[in-house]
């Protein structure tokens, strides 16, 4: 039975402006209109009368439906008709929920092999096409996942019509039927190193010649050969073992390059580590736990999980979907978020999901010449956003923060991390409901979705670099609708007592699942056949790694099963016993009767070689810059700036997002006066009888990593834990996770870049684990996914180094929450933190970059922008106490495009104008830069480019971050603290033609520096823990500030005057925000930071117009509903 | 003071909303009661214990062969009788986003049907089948976005009753309001279009002194039939502005935007704007609504 529904003409459908807008886009200028029509196929439901069927999917009012036994379809005029269908064993979410409804509202018998699909067809009219040109399918299916049809209008009169019913799903499945139920025999015991290679490749198991040797000699051992002929399963390896080990040992679940041995060397120094998960994050967190019970549970558990109050915790992970996203950007992004729901949903005895994040990497929508094999990126873009919308929304969970980042260097992979945020009662039953452990006796038992071949190797192929021969059974496409109902019902389970421990099924399913669950008790017996499957046909080691999604895992105590079995089946939720957890060392794997699988558990969760790997730093080539050319006018600019993708509002793609379901979101994605302004961060209120909140903020720049990922490492944590404090968030109450995604770090004969990315990882490790440090960040849960590259006819198109940094914190009194947007004219504006003209790797650089050749930036200012966290750390500290006593009317941190974009940011979302005097801006100086500066400028001024000089006198420290220029005098003595004087930084405030009115008591807050000018005591690395490399902390942050003390007029002389002000305007030198402040307030700001870069630039003006003066002379000023448009400009 | 007074919200099947459901009308002064849909349908006596029957919003069964179809469906076919019996002996009922298009599917609002209203719909007891449709949103798109919505004061609605307008947020796709001229002309006639998207008042639009939207009794609104608000005032394209409907009783009450999201003023986008002349009503929220349901039902 075939049903085709669409809406009335005079009705409309709103689907098809924006279906015509984006073919149209896409190149197909002629079409003048598309129709669609919903497709609904049904076969093999006895009694199922079309009127019934017509019912419950045609709206009576809007809509029109045909039915046919046999296809007919609508005639034309159409040009051609385009219908798109799941490809068979693909899941199809609508046709679940109507083969549900024909059970459930019809009340008719839908035996398994009944089929029920669902297609779209679309009919395109104009300009005579004769068939669907590329461009056009591309927007409108994939073919990984979906069969498109076309029928031309000639075709149709003859007599060509769509399928009155698709191919079954599991046709080829139920040919193999006769090999179901089988475990193949594989004798690794006798394998040479050339077979065992030979082996991991044709089983893609993704292991390397020392992990299979080591599954050898496992297998080779006398006590294994003796335990294995006991159990009658015989000397020979099963594909059911070696699939279970390949997918425990993978690097998507072992992060074997966090944990490797590695040997890094720099310049000539050579030094071993041993684990970067020990010694740069696990170390960091232990040495910053505050030890009162904030941190319940850290690394082991799906999430981490801290203290919200005395009844309440939290919990938060992120992982990313990058390899998926690329095959199928809807599937994956959608698969991504239910995937990272279920790790909250698996956190302690169970915990309920509160927030999504999302935080999205693309090439550049209009990035020409994409190499073959790979995705257009807007196709990308356009899917991962939908997956996203979907995912999100029909769980309804909100998605509360993000970021949405471009660079060409995505083309590779797109990164696609999805965080999840989840909440629950700290006791459940008066136990601690974070800890939750299997008990041998205790029923294995699955929960949710039927199994089926879908996301075979899942874990393995994430693991690999992505190619054209990447497997389709890779690709999943989640259902939130199956999870929220599976959802439900494990929170109301969790509540009545009924499982004791739960974990989910996600890479590497139930091996996975019951693999790590397993551990606790000491073994796990499962019976594989009693599995519910999709189609028949699965061999036992499908069915063992599958990773078909909406399935948890839990240990149920025997005696309440049964209870559990009659909840779930009147919430029609699916559950299976399995098996039982035991305590006999052993994984034991049956199928009907039979045994196919025995492991040692020991064996399997610690018999994994380490890897050891080798790393080289080679010390950055800075960019070429050339001072002669006088930059931009600022003027032009900043609209520019704004305009960038990677700044512009994202409010058309985050407008689509649910952001405030469940009704705890009270700080949003878009703030201000018409509630369009950016926001920095999220901020929830859990629980309505209480104005404590949550905050979540996030921070990324891969961009910087071309530079040192050290920096941009530690600049990443900067950005996060600032965005907390800016949102109101305590300083000391805040917990973070760490996402790693690296192209491939492992080198290799076709990875000669190999060593360099790993001691790239190396350095980005330890500038986390130093700002972490610096800002007592416990990291409590993290990811790394480590192949972030695509080979295309050999070639390999790496992503950048990148670290997403998310903070969940804590709030004492949502009341006190500013937001970035300024609130009144005649409040002052600060700028807490101090420049250090650091241009390189900025927005405002790659806008110059644009325009090809040398950079016009002064040498003093290439360095990529660069944090001194410990003091950073102490203001924020302030900034918070000022904050929390309601001082603060608005605050905005100072991130991608510097003081001039917060400035704007601000602006834009109260519709209010600014004056500011750059005059005023804190800068910090440093004596010792005096003559290295003087170098660096006049050997700039002498040679157009000063790259080549700069990286051979490279001041070359390996253990901290780069710089540049030699610093000359002794850089190790030299705090990245020290701040100009005070006449200097804070005079002028009241002079010249735009001084703000109210500012006279503002003077005595620009600047006073506690500091002895000129060496200023260093601040300590003692606060690191023993496992770091002592040297390594030993070093304290980046010593070496690019500017002197020549400051104000010193710039001037040898940077020139616009230099110095596109340094001011554009610098992205991390630590800073902008805040505003009644002009009353401003002496108790003043007096709280006293000794402290905290300085009056200007004040918030009622004529809404930026105005940017220097010493009182203009430089630059924008009406503000110019900077709207500017900021508004679509992607 | 109406503890006495039960809400029965349903819950499963991809409703989402349930949990700030109940927290509003805990709020004003009620006992919440969340029920799983199935647990209501294997038991419709469960109703008679309660004087608020709402259908809270979210995706039930993923909105994916129609925005609220086969839930509708679904409680037309277990729930047809009781329900109706429910609203007879005076029952109150509330339908928010995919709740709502659960009772324009069921014909619960508006509950009045014209002549050439469609093809004939499912119906509901014996009082109308369906008239109106919410279909896709011009823009084609989900989106959350706060609105200005005025409340009709000569409707017979008693949720809405003394609440001039109200900002809330809007969250879906499919919130276009379409119906016959007909059949607009009778909703219109009978004040039945209890809620309607209204422009901001422009004089709190200007960037004067950062000052926007917040919640205040407005005048009255109008409701004349007028063209379509442009977007996003009117965020979806509703014929006639249609934002909710009523029942010719009063009693049945449907709506795109979510009230129950906006319990206090730090719910409102734009809360630090806020006069402090706006300062009472901003803290009142949008809990008139429920408080209006309550204190009906704890007095009859």
């Amino acid at each position: 039975m075939r049903v085709e529904v669409w809406f009335r003409d005079e009705i409309g459908d709103g689907r098809t402006a924006r279906v015509l807008a984006a073919l149209r886009a896409g190149g197909v200028p002629d079409l003048h209109a598309v129709r669609i029509r919903d497709v609904y196929l049904v076969a093999g439901v006895r009694g199922l009368r079309p009127r019934d069927l017509v019912k419950l999917v045609c709206d009576p009012v809007a809509q029109q439906a045909s039915v046919r036994a046999t296809p007919a379809g609508p005639a034309p005029p159409w040009d051609v008709l385009l219908e798109v269908a799941a490809r068979p064993g693909v899941a199809d979410p609508v046709a679940t929920s109507l083969r549900g409804a024909l059970r459930s509202i019809l009340g008719l018998t839908v035996p398994d092999a009944a089929l029920v699909q669902t297609a779209r067809q679309y009919l395109l009219y104009g300009g005579g096409l004769r068939a669907v040109p590329q461009q056009v399918l591309g927007g409108l299916y994939n073919p990984l996942i979906q069969s498109a049809l076309t029928i031309a209008a000639r075709q149709w009169w003859e007599g060509r019509r769509p399928p009155g019913i698709y191919p079954a799903a599991g046709g080829a499945a139920r040919r193999r039927a006769a090999a179901a139920g089988r475990a193949d025999r594989v004798p690794v015991a006798g394998m040479s190193d050339a077979r065992l290679t030979s082996l991991s490749e044709q089983r893609l198991l993704a292991l390397s010649l020392a992990e299979m040797q080591a599954i050898r000699d496992h297998y080779r051992t006398p006590a294994t050969r003796e335990r294995r002929r006991a159990a009658g399963i015989g000397d020979a390896a099963t594909d059911v073992e070696l699939e279970m080990l390949a997918q425990t040992w993978s690097e998507h679940c072992k992060h074997k390059i966090f944990n490797a041995a590695i040997e890094y060397r720099a310049g000539d120094r050579v030094e071993r580590i041993d684990s970067l998960f020990d010694t740069c994050i696990r170390a960091t967190t232990r040495a910053v736990d505050p030890g009162d019970g904030f941190l319940r549970s850290v690394f082991h558990d799906n999430s981490g999980v801290i203290e919200f109050d005395a009844d309440t915790l939290l919990c938060f992970k992120a992982e990313t979907h990058n390899s998926p996203s690329a095959l199928d950007p809807y599937g994956g992004a959608i698969t991504g978020i239910v995937g990272v729901n279920r790790d909250i949903i698996g956190t302690g005895r169970g915990a309920r999901p509160i927030f999504n994040t999302n935080v999205l990497c693309f090439a550049p929508p209009d990035l020409p010449d994409v190499p073959a094999g790979l995705l257009p990126p807007r196709q990308v873009l356009d899917g991962v956003h939908r997956g996203i919308v979907d995912g999100g929304n029909q769980s309804g969970i909100p998605t509360v923060a993000g970021a949405v980042l471009f660079d060409a260097s995505f083309v590779g992979k797109p990164l696609v991390f999805c965080g999840t945020g989840g909440i629950l009662p700290a006791h459940l039953d008066g136990a601690p409901s974070w800890q939750a452990e299997a008990r041998a006796g205790d029923r294995a038992v699955m929960v949710g979705g039927r199994i089926g071949r879908d996301g075979i190797h899942g874990a393995t192929f994430s693991s690999l670099a992505l190619d054209e021969t990447s497997p389709l059974s890779a690709v999943q496409i989640g259902d939130p609708i199956v999870q929220k109902k599976m959802a439900d019902f494990l929170l109301e389970a969790r509540d009545l007592g009924l499982y004791r421990a739960i974990t989910d099924n996600g890479a590497g399913g139930l091996s996975s699942s019951f693999g790590e669950m397993a551990q606790a008790c000491g073994g796990v017996r499962l019976e594989l056949e009693r599995a519910p499957l999709k189609y028949p046909g699965l061999a036992p080691w499908e069915i063992l790694v599958s990773e078909s999604q909406e399935r948890m895992s839990l240990a149920v105590p025997p005696e309440h099963y049964d209870a559990l079995a009659e909840l779930a089946a009147r919430r029609e939720v699916e559950i299976a016993d399995l098996g039982a957890f035991t305590a006999d060392g052993t994984v034991e794997l049956r199928y009907a009767g039979e045994l196919v699988g025995l492991l040692d558990l020991q064996f399997l969760h610690h018999g994994l070689p380490k890897m050891k790997l080798r790393a080289v730093w080679q010390p950055p080539v800075p960019p070429a810059v050339d001072a002669a050319h006088t930059p931009p006018a600022p003027q032009q600019v900043l609209p520019s700036l704004l305009a960038d993708p990677n700044i512009a509002s994202k409010e058309p793609l985050v407008r689509q997002y649910d952001h405030e379901v469940q009704a705890l979101t009270v700080g949003k994605p878009f703030v201000g006066a018409q509630m369009d302004g950016p926001g920095d961060g999220a901020v929830l209120r859990p629980r309505p009888d209480s104005t404590r909140a949550i905050t979540v903020t996030h921070g990324i720049c891969p961009w910087y990593s071309a530079h040192d990922a050290y920096h941009m490492a530690m600049c990443a944590v900067d950005e996060a834990v600032r965005g907390h404090v800016a949102c109101g968030g305590d300083p000391d109450r805040m917990a973070g996770l760490d996402n790693f995604c690296w192209p491939d770090p492992v080198a290799g004969p076709d990875n000669p870049e190999g060593e360099f990315l790993l001691a790239q990882l190396v350095r980005a490790a330890r500038g986390l684990a130093e700002a972490c440090l610096a800002y007592r960040l416990p990291l409590i849960s993290g990811k790394d996914s480590m192949k972030n590259n695509a080979v295309v006819d050999g070639r390999r198109i790496a992503v950048l180094p990148t670290l997403l940094v998310s903070v969940l914190g804590i709030m004492a009194d949502l009341r006190r929450a500013p937001s970035t947007d300024f609130k009144q004219p005649g409040d002052l504006i600060c700028v807490v933190g101090d420049d250090r003209g650091e241009l390189g790797a900025t927005a405002y650089a790659r806008l110059l970059a644009a325009a090809g050749g040398a950079l016009p930036i002064a040498a003093a200012q290439r360095h990529c922008p660069t944090v001194d966290a410990r003091a950073a750390m102490r203001r924020y500290r302030l900034l918070h106490r000022a904050i929390a006593a309601g001082w603060v009317n608005a605050a905005h941190d100072l991130s991608d495009g510097g003081l001039a974009v917060a400035l704007a940011e601000c602006a834009i979302g109260a519709r209010l104008g600014a004056r500011i005097d750059l005059a005023h801006v804190p800068v910090a100086a440093d004596p010792a830069n005096d003559a290295a500066l003087a170098n660096a400028t006049s050997s700039s001024n002498a040679s157009a480019q000063t790259n080549s000089a700069g990286a051979a006198d490279a001041g070359v420290d390996p253990d901290r971050g780069e710089v540049y220029e030699s610093p000359g005098a002794d850089a190790r003595g030299v705090s990245g603290a020290a701040t100009c004087d005070g006449t200097q930084c804070g005079s002028g405030l009241a002079s010249g033609p735009g001084a703000p009115s109210g500012a006279s008591e503002a003077r005595s807050v620009a600047r006073v520096s506690a500091a002895t000018p000129g060496r200023p005591a260093r601040m300590s690395g003692s606060a690191a823990p023993a496992e770091h490399g002592t040297e390594h902390r030993s070093s304290g942050v980046d010593p070496v500030p690019r500017y002197s003390t020549g400051m104000r007029a010193g710039l001037d002389e040898v940077l020139g005057v616009a230099h110095r002000r596109a340094g001011l305007l554009f610098s992205e030198s991390a630590g800073r925000l902008l805040v505003t402040v009644p002009p009353a307030l401003v002496p108790r700001m003043t007096e709280l930071f006293r000794g402290e870069p905290c300085a009056v630039v200007g004040e918030v003006t009622g004529d809404g117009v930026v105005t940017v003066l220097d010493g009182g002379k203009p430089v630059a000023a924008w009406p503000v509903a110019d900077l709207v448009r500017a900021w508004k400009t679509p992607i | 003071m109406n503890a006495g007074v039960r809400v029965c919200i349903i819950t499963g099947f991809g409703i989402n909303t349930d949990r700030e459901m109940a927290t509003a009308f805990e709020l004003a002064g009620a006992q919440a009661v969340r029920l799983h849909v199935n647990d209501l349908t294997a038991n419709p006596g469960a109703l008679d214990r309660c004087a608020i029957f709402v259908v809270p919003g979210g995706f039930s069964f993923g909105d994916h062969v129609g925005s609220g179809a086969l839930l509708a469906a679904l409680l037309m076919r277990a729930l047809r009788e009781p329900l109706a019996r429910f609203v007879d002996r005076g029952g109150l009922v509330l339908g928010v986003c995919n709740g709502f298009q659960v009772l324009v599917r069921m014909g619960l609002v508006p509950g009045v049907g014209s002549a050439g209203a469609g093809s004939p719909g499912v119906g509901f007891g014996a009082s109308a089948a369906q008239s109106v449709a919410l279909v896709h949103n011009d823009s084609g798109r989900f989106e959350d976005r706060w609105v200005r919505v005025a409340f009709d004061p000569a409707s017979p609605c008693v949720w809405t009753r003394g609440i001039g307008a109200l900002d809330l947020p809007v969250r879906h796709g499919e919130g276009k309001l379409v119906a016959s001229e007909a059949q607009l002309a009778a909703i219109d006639a009978a004040h039945l279009g209890a809620a309607r998207y209204a422009a901001a008042d422009a004089a709190k639009e200007t960037a004067d002194a950062g000052v926007a939207r917040y919640t205040a009794p407005d005048p009255a609104p109008s409701t004349e039939a007028g063209t379509p608000l442009p977007y996003p005032a009117n965020p979806n394209g509703s014929l006639r502005n249609l934002a909710g409907l009523c029942d010719p009783t009063g009693q049945v009450f449907g709506l795109m935007p979510h009230p129950e999201a906006f319990l206090y003023r730090y719910h409102h986008p734009a809360w630090r704007h806020a006069p402090p002349a706006a300062g009472a009503a901003l803290d009142e929220a949008a809990l008139g609504l429920f408080r209006n349901a309550v204190r009906r039902a704890g007095a009859s």
